[in-house]
C-alpha cells in the first residue's frame, strides 16, 4: 500500500540538500530614512543534510536560524538562491504541484482546514484535491478518526474546535493522501501535556506502521527526546549539528551531575573525574563529563565518605543546545 | 472535480448573507433609477448618442447595475481573500496544496459570481424591466453570447483584482493599490458613462483597455450591437485580456515565490 521504502534503494535519500542557500533583499532606511539602500540578508547558507526514508528527524534551532526558510525550500513554496535540493526525486520549486501530492505539513500555528466548513467537508475537499481513491480515503479517514478520537468533532465547524482537536483535524487531513514524508512545524505548541503525549505516540505509530518520514521543526525538546533519533541543529542559517540525540551532548561539551546525600555535612567531596559544583548542608552536587562513566566516580566517592544516598541527573539538552548555539557558527567562507 | 466544490462552496458562503444581498439589491435599483432618469434626458437632448438610442440607454443603465457585483467591479470576492491570507501569511498553506492558486481562487470566485448573478445580478434586471422597460437579448443566440461574455467579463475582473491582491506580497497589504484600481474600473469599464460617448482618443483607448470587458462587452452584446464576426471579435477581445491577465497572475505569483518573503512561520 505505501510508496515508501521498497521502491526508493537505500542510497538515494529521500530529502536530499546540498549546499543550500536563500538570501533575501532587505531594503533599509539610513541618514535618517532619506535614503534607501539594498541589503542582502543570507537567511540560509551552506546547507547540507539527507534523510533516508522512514527517518524521524528533528530539525531545531533558536527563532530566525532559517527553520522555516528551509522547511519552504523543502516544499518548493520558495526557490532557492543557490545550492541543490531534492524530495523524493523531484526538484520542489519546479514540480511544486506534483511533489505537494506526496508530501504533508502540519503547523501548530496555522491551520489548513477551512475555518467555516464541519470538518468532514474539509476533509471531502482534501480528498477531491488530492484524487484519494474513495476505498483509500475511507480507510484513512476512519482510521485516523478512530487513533486521533474525532469522531465526536467531524461535523462541528473548525472554528469551533478546540485546540487539541483542530491540531488532530490537521493532522489527519495531512495524513489522508498516504504523504511519504510529513512535515511538522511545532505540532505540539500550546497543546496540553496528555493531548502532547497522545499526538507523539500517534506520530511514532504512524512512522513505526507506514514508514512515514517524519522532519519535525520544535522548541519542545521533548518532543524530539520522544521522536527523533537524530537531530540536526541550526543556527545563523547553516547545520552546527547532525547527528543522534545522544551526541548532542559530547557536541555540546555536557555534563552529567552526581548528587550526593552525606550522612554527616562535610566539606567538598574530593575524587578524581568530577568537580563540586554546590554544597547545601550534607548535600553536594558534583559535574562530571557526560561520556564520562559515573561507576568509578560512585566508587570513589562511597569509599571515602559515608553516604545515605546517590543520584544521578542526565543533563539537560536545553542546556546542551543554548551551548551549540552561543558557539554560533563557523563563519562561512568567502 | 475539486474546482467545482470550491466554487459550491463560495456559492454557498454568499448565500448565507441574505440580509445584505436583499439590501444591495436595493440599492443597486435606486441608483438604477437616478441613472436611468439622468440618462433618459441625456438622450433627450441628443437622441442617437454614441448610437444608442433612449431604450440601449436605459437598458444599459441596469445592465450596469446587474453587472457591477457579478463581476466584482471594485473589488472584494475571493481576491480579498487571497489579499488577507498573503498579509497573514496563510497563503504559504495555499501554496502547499497541489492545485494552482490562480485556478483555485479563480474557481471560487466564480462560486461567488454565480451567487450575485442570480441575486444582484437577476434582481436589479428584473426591476429595470418592469418600470423601464428595458429590452431583452432579441435572440437565443444573442442571449448564449451574452452569457459567454458575461463569464469573461467576470474572468478578467477576477485576474485584474488578483493582480491587485498581488501587490500586498510586496506591500503588505493590497487597500492602496486597490482604491486606485477600483477609480480605474470604474471609468474605464463604462460604468460610469458608456464608452461608446468617450471622444476620439480617449474613447479608442478606453476600448481598448481590459476595463472595457466589464461593462462595455457585455452589455453591446445584450443589445445587439455585435453581429457576426464582429460578434466574435468582441468576444475575442474579452478573451485575449482573460489570457494575457491570467498569464500575468501567474508570473506575478512566480516572482513572488522567488523574491519575497512569505510572511511568518
Amino acid at each position: 500500500m505505501s510508496v515508501t521504502g521498497s521502491v526508493r534503494s537505500a542510497q538515494a535519500p529521500l530529502i536530499d540538500v546540498r549546499d543550500l542557500e536563500r538570501t533575501f533583499d532587505v531594503r533599509r532606511r539610513v541618514d535618517g530614512g532619506r535614503r534607501r539602500v539594498r541589503d542582502s540578508v543570507l537567511a540560509v547558507h551552506d546547507l547540507t543534510f539527507s534523510v533516508q526514508a522512514g527517518e524521524m528527524v528533528g530539525y531545531i534551532g533558536p527563532n530566525g536560524a532559517g527553520k522555516s526558510t528551509t522547511i519552504k525550500m523543502l516544499t518548493g513554496i520558495l526557490v532557492p538562491t543557490g545550492g541543490h535540493v531534492s524530495v523524493a526525486g523531484l526538484d520542489p520549486s519546479r514540480d511544486r504541484v506534483e511533489l505537494a501530492r506526496r508530501i504533508g505539513v502540519v503547523f501548530g500555528q496555522r491551520s489548513t482546514l477551512w475555518w467555516d466548513l464541519p470538518l468532514r467537508d474539509s476533509f471531502d475537499l482534501l480528498q477531491k484535491m488530492y484524487r484519494i481513491s474513495p476505498a483509500r480515503y475511507r480507510d484513512n479517514l476512519g482510521r485516523f478518526v478512530e487513533l486521533l478520537d474525532l469522531g465526536d468533532q467531524l461535523d462541528t465547524p473548525v472554528r469551533q474546535l478546540s485546540l487539541g482537536q483542530r491540531m488532530r483535524g490537521d493532522i489527519t487531513a495531512a495524513l489522508l493522501h498516504d504523504p511519504e514524508v510529513l512535515y511538522l512545524d511545532e505540532p505540539t505548541i500550546g497543546l496540553d501535556v496528555v493531548s502532547k503525549g497522545r499526538l507523539r505516540e500517534f506520530l511514532r505509530a504512524l512512522n513505526d506502521e507506514r514508514g512515514t518520514t517524519l522532519l519535525l521543526t520544535t522548541h519542545d525538546l521533548q518532543d524530539i527526546e520522544a521522536l527523533c533519533d537524530r537531530v540536526i541543529v541550526i543556527d545563523h542559517g547553516t547545520s552546527v549539528y547532525d547527528g543522534p540525540l545522544a551526541g548532542l551532548h559530547v557536541e555540546g561539551g555536557s555534563s552529567r551531575t552526581l548528587v550526593v546525600d552525606l550522612v554527616d555535612e562535610a566539606p567538598p567531596v574530593e575524587v578524581p573525574g568530577a568537580t563540586v559544583r554546590r554544597v547545601e548542608g550534607p548535600r553536594q552536587w558534583l559535574s562530571f563529563p557526560a561520556d564520562a562513566s559515573a561507576a568509578p566516580i560512585v566508587a570513589a566517592v562511597a569509599a571515602s565518605y559515608d553516604v545515605a544516598d546517590l543520584s544521578i541527573q542526565e543533563p539537560d539538552i536545553e542546556d546542551v543546545i543554548r551551548e551549540l548555539y552561543s558557539r554560533g557558527a563557523p563563519e562561512p567562507l568567502g | 472535480m475539486v474546482h467545482v466544490a470550491v466554487a459550491t462552496r463560495a456559492f454557498r458562503r454568499y448565500s448565507t448573507y441574505r440580509a445584505a444581498t436583499l439590501a444591495g439589491i436595493f440599492t443597486n435599483s435606486v441608483f438604477g433609477v437616478i441613472y436611468s432618469f439622468a440618462y433618459l434626458a441625456l438622450w433627450s437632448a441628443n437622441p442617437t448618442a454614441g448610437g444608442y438610442d433612449a431604450q440601449d440607454a436605459v437598458t444599459y443603465v441596469w445592465l450596469g447595475q446587474a453587472l457591477l457585483m457579478t463581476i466584482a467591479l471594485w473589488g472584494g470576492g475571493a481576491t480579498d481573500d487571497l489579499a488577507e491570507r498573503i498579509r497573514t501569511g496563510d497563503v504559504a498553506i495555499d501554496l502547499y496544496r497541489p492545485v494552482g492558486i490562480v485556478g483555485w481562487y479563480l474557481a471560487s470566485d466564480l462560486g461567488r459570481a454565480a451567487y450575485h448573478l442570480l441575486t444582484r445580478g437577476v434582481g436589479p434586471t428584473l426591476i429595470g424591466f418592469l418600470v423601464f422597460h428595458i429590452s431583452l437579448p432579441s435572440s437565443p443566440l444573442t442571449a448564449l453570447a451574452f452569457a459567454v461574455s458575461l463569464v469573461l467579463a467576470v474572468v478578467v475582473s477576477f485576474a485584474i483584482r488578483f493582480l491587485v491582491a498581488s501587490s500586498a506580497f510586496w506591500l503588505l497589504d493590497q487597500s492602496g493599490v486597490k482604491v486606485m484600481s477600483g477609480a480605474f474600473a470604474i471609468f474605464f469599464s463604462g460604468m460610469m458613462l458608456p464608452l461608446v460617448l468617450f471622444p476620439g482618443w480617449l474613447g479608442t483607448l478606453a476600448r481598448a483597455l481590459p476595463w472595457a470587458s466589464y461593462v462595455q462587452v457585455p452589455a453591446d452584446v445584450w443589445l445587439g450591437k455585435h453581429t457576426g464576426v464582429d460578434l466574435l471579435a468582441a468576444l475575442g477581445f474579452q478573451v485575449l485580456w482573460a489570457v494575457v491577465l491570467l498569464v500575468a497572475c501567474q508570473g506575478v505569483l512566480r516572482l513572488a515565490t522567488r523574491k519575497v518573503v512569505v510572511q511568518g512561520g
